[in-house]
């Protein structure tokens, strides 16, 4: 039985509309192998596991190429459900519960054992009553196997995002026919203690025999559980081998593929600028990224970098002090302090920001590219108005809102139609230079830039990142970069603050070694 | 991060409706001047009258559906039950069976129609449903209006309009009137209890508990919360929800059978059009919510919403000596309830919003402080 694997990917191959993400995918799994995949952004892993776990958003791009083989049977989802019933388990990054119910009913959610009775015998099955003492035990069972410490009654919106990773894992685990679990960057989101916990239950999950595909960019985490590890790049396998048989700086280099050059960067003499921005004290209560006390100083016209891992309260940062999420403590800005939860007052300070959410927060995603460059400075500093009877009637000034657009679609090299083109239709990467082209029109002196260059591809990050230092240099602009990809961070700013567990542990020189930088990440100090 | 302990403050501002209420009451009490036996016998017929109505509205806020205005449906589909009996002749206690089982398929159908138009407009069911009440009023009016004695036949001259076609404005139920109130009533220092009814919304109030323990009811629970990882479990959530809109117009066509019994006629036209409204009023002055509601909630409501219906006009002519006053006062006060509590509950989800904060930062000083 040994011989026939588990898993079995052949030729598979997938495009978008013409476009190849993935080639050529041979892959095979056996029973209770821990298969680490990693990847940059877009290189496809997610595709391929969407294809695996038969989401409807393949099929509806026009299906596959290749074949997948399961237990040696030639499979075809139709649906997540069918993925489901022949025992493949996918524990997304978004969670998926129910926020006011407790584990038990999460873990059992539509899969509760229950009792017949009278009515059900009438109605049909859906009146059964739930068996609760059923359910407690086999949820019970999915956390022992999980080996950690999780109070099964406690319901989801009462604990840390940790423990609601692990309830997703528990439900996976409580399906009885679980033979292949695919985790989606699970330690994320997780305090370091936790994600040790994680990586533990995830070896005693391949004892019992289940396969797992495990997605992280934390490659310490990959040597340390997993049998073999895949890398991903642009669309093909680069590397498949055994975890034993490689090191860190392999991985990078084939997940990378290209020297990475370090740009020596003449480091603006600091010391001797003002402080534009003073942040006192600042907590915001932003789900999943908690600030808890941040107290920091920005200097004129500097760039400054906040990193840290995910979960840690980088985020929260500008989104509390934007207005966006519930915030206390002081924010001094030009000498004036700034009353929070006000994101006009902000505005009006000249401070701008760009979310990291682009679709939600960032752009009105059916209006007009140009709409939205010009919306906020519109809005805001009433620019490209025409007023009439003094200042009776406001009117757009259609010119001035294309001269703009045209001018950010150039320098920005924003990919488009025409300027007319709606902010959905863009590519990832285009609607990120739209986003900034947005903030820029505003004509801010402080600007904070919230994970510029998540979810797009290589060339239009380094456009970004171009953008924001030419911004920054020659309006001098000072701009707070937020972003989880340190070596990002090290190429574009003068100092990096990282945050962790919501707070500032410390800020160093970009020109430090990655050693100091992962050593503040993970809380400790050397 | 510790939990906020329970303060004063909190179960104020918690229970702000029912506490005004209790307020307005306490105050109007003593002005209206009416004596406690003859008090506590109206509310406790209004108890009967009412509450089977207000527990039909449960369902849908477990499902996420929020108030059902559209429970005017089920109210409809009993008055044609009832007006269809009236012209059998069956009277009595069969009469009333007889009329709920023939609202039965009528809401059925009803209930259907209303959930899948609000399966279309998910999140704004409220508005909808209200909107839906209206729609389906002008359907209930051609029925009644028009086809009853033309194509429904109508045999009676009592309930028909002289032109031998549509159904006069009022009907009489005197034959049936408090048929079920008065079958193995009590009577206690004068107040009499109607224990038939008590036991038939004490067994829907069984029910309602019993069914949040079903497949079915948790599904609800788990569709109200939040519809798309229900969906992604593989609940069919379309159908939840039609499911909870037919069970509720169902039950509102029961408990309007059960209201009119009591109040012994029919105004054919304009009974059911200020129910719905009536019962949230009184469901939210309970202190429910757009979200959450309980058994408790509708019993504390009927009780405090119509103790201020049956002494505020009495109060209001006292004091101004003009009764049309006191009948503007509870007019008014009842679309008063329901924009505060609409209101109250926006305010609410954002101060809680704010308090988790604000105990973040609290418990972080507490950390400090602990640490130093």
């Amino acid at each position: 039985m040994k011989n026939i694997p588990l898993l079995e990917i052949k030729n598979v191959k997938k495009s978008f509309f013409g476009n190849q993400v993935l080639q050529d995918i041979n892959l095979s799994l056996h029973k209770g192998e821990i298969m680490g995949l990693v990847g940059e952004n877009g290189a496809g892993k997610s595709t391929l596991m969407k294809i695996l776990f038969g989401m409807g958003m393949i099929k509806e791009t026009g299906g596959y190429e290749g074949e997948i083989l399961l237990n040696g049977n030639k499979i075809q989802f139709q649906s997540p459900f069918d993925a489901i019933k022949a025992g493949v388990g996918m524990v997304h990054q978004e969670f998926s519960l129910i926020p006011g119910f407790s584990v038990i009913e999460n873990i059992l959610l539509n899969r509760e054992p229950v009792n017949k009775n009278v009515f059900s015998e009438i109605f049909g099955e859906r009146l059964n009553t739930l068996n609760y003492k059923k359910m407690t035990s086999k949820a019970q069972n999915a956390i022992d196997l999980l080996d950690i410490d999780l109070d099964s009654h406690m319901t989801i919106n009462e604990m840390p995002v940790g423990h609601k990773q692990f309830t997703e894992i528990a439900r996976e685990l409580s399906k009885d026919n679980l033979k292949l679990l695919i985790l989606d960057e699970p330690t994320a989101v997780l305090t370091e203690k936790e994600s040790v916990a994680l990586l533990s239950s995830i070896k005693k999950m391949s004892e019992l025999g289940i396969a797992i595909i495990f997605i992280t960019h934390r490659l310490q985490e990959i040597l340390d559980v997993c049998d073999k590890v895949v890398v991903m790049r642009d669309g093909y396998i680069v590397s498949n081998v055994n975890a034993k048989d490689t090191n860190i700086e392999e991985i990078t280099k084939s997940m990378i593929g290209r020297n990475i050059e370090v740009e020596k960067k003449v480091l603006n003499t600091l010391s001797t600028k003002n402080n534009i921005m003073q942040i006192k004290n600042l907590w915001v209560d932003m789900p999943g990224e908690v600030v808890r006390d941040i107290t920091l100083d920005i200097k004129e016209g500097e760039i400054l970098g906040i990193g840290g891992l995910a979960g840690q309260g980088k985020l929260g940062i500008p989104n509390g002090i934007m207005g966006l999420y519930e915030a206390g403590g002081e924010v001094i800005f030009d000498g004036n302090s700034i009353p929070l939860n006000n994101p006009r007052k902000f505005l009006d300070s000249q401070i701008a920001f760009v979310s990291e959410d682009r679709r939600e927060v960032g752009l009105l995603l059916d209006e007009s590219l140009e709409w939205n460059i010009a919306f906020n400075a519109m809005q805001i500093q009433n620019k490209f108005l025409k007023t009439y009877f003094g200042g009776l009637i406001k009117c757009r000034d259609e010119k001035a809102i294309k001269d703009i657009s045209k001018y950010y679609i150039n320098e920005l090299q924003i990919k488009c139609i025409s300027p007319s083109q709606k902010a959905k239709e863009l590519s990832g990467g285009n609607q990120q230079k739209v986003c900034l082209a947005k903030s820029f029109a505003l004509q801010p002196r402080f600007l904070f830039v919230s994970e510029p260059t998540r979810g797009i591809d290589v060339g239009a990050k380094s456009l970004v990142l171009q953008a924001l230092k030419r911004f920054n240099k020659e309006n001098n602009v000072t701009i707070v970069m937020i972003s989880s990809e340190l070596e990002e961070l090290r190429h574009t700013c003068d100092r990096i603050a990282i945050v962790t567990d919501g707070k500032i542990s410390g800020i160093l020189d970009s020109a430090s070694s990655s050693e100091e930088f992962g050593f503040l990440m993970i809380g400790k100090t050397k | 991060m510790k939990k906020s302990k329970f303060s004063l403050l909190n179960i104020l501002e918690q229970y702000s409706v029912p506490i005004m209420f209790i307020i307005i009451c306490a105050i109007c009490i003593p002005l209206s001047g009416f004596s406690p036996n003859y008090l506590i016998s109206e509310i406790v017929t209004r108890i009967g009258r009412n509450t089977f109505l207000i527990l039909s509205l449960l369902i849908p806020i477990m499902a996420g559906m929020g108030l059902n205005f559209g429970m005017t449906l089920g109210a409809m589909a009993g008055e044609i039950g009832l007006i269809l009996v009236a012209d059998w002749q069956i009277w009595g206690i069969p009469g009333i069976i007889l009329a709920m089982i023939i609202s039965i398929p009528i809401s059925i159908l009803l209930g259907y129609i209303c959930g899948r138009i609000l399966n279309m407009a998910k999140g704004r069911e409220m508005v909808t449903s209200y909107i839906i009440s209206y729609f389906i009023n002008g359907l209930y009016q051609l029925v009644v209006l028009y086809m009853m004695g033309s194509i429904i036949p109508i045999k009676h001259a009592s309930i028909k309009l002289p032109r031998n076609y549509g159904i006069r404005n009022t009907v009489s139920l005197l034959n049936m009137r408090q048929h079920i109130d008065n079958f193995l009533s009590i009577s206690i220092f004068g107040i009499k209890i109607p224990i038939l009814t008590f036991l038939i919304i004490f067994l829907l109030c069984l029910f309602i508990l019993w069914f949040k323990k079903t497949k079915l009811g948790q599904d609800m629970r788990a569709v109200g919360q939040d519809m798309e990882v229900a969906r992604d479990a593989g609940i069919k959530v379309e159908r939840t929800r039609i499911i909870a809109i037919i069970m509720s117009t169902i039950f509102a066509g029961f408990g309007m059978v059960l209201y009119l019994q009591n109040m012994g006629n029919l105004s054919t036209y304009s009974s059911h059009s200020q129910i719905g409204m009536f019962c949230i009023a009184a469901l939210l002055v309970g202190g429910a919510s757009v979200n959450k509601a309980s058994i408790g909630n509708v019993f504390l409501g009927v009780i405090l919403f119509h103790l201020m219906f049956i002494v505020a006009p009495q109060a209001g002519t006292k004091i101004t000596g003009d009764s049309m006053i006191g009948e503007y006062f509870r007019v008014f006060i009842s679309y008063g309830v329901i924009t505060v509590a609409l209101i109250m509950y926006e305010t609410k989800k954002r101060n809680l919003k704010k308090k988790q904060g604000i105990a973040l930062s609290l418990a972080q000083k507490e950390e400090e402080t602990n640490n130093a």
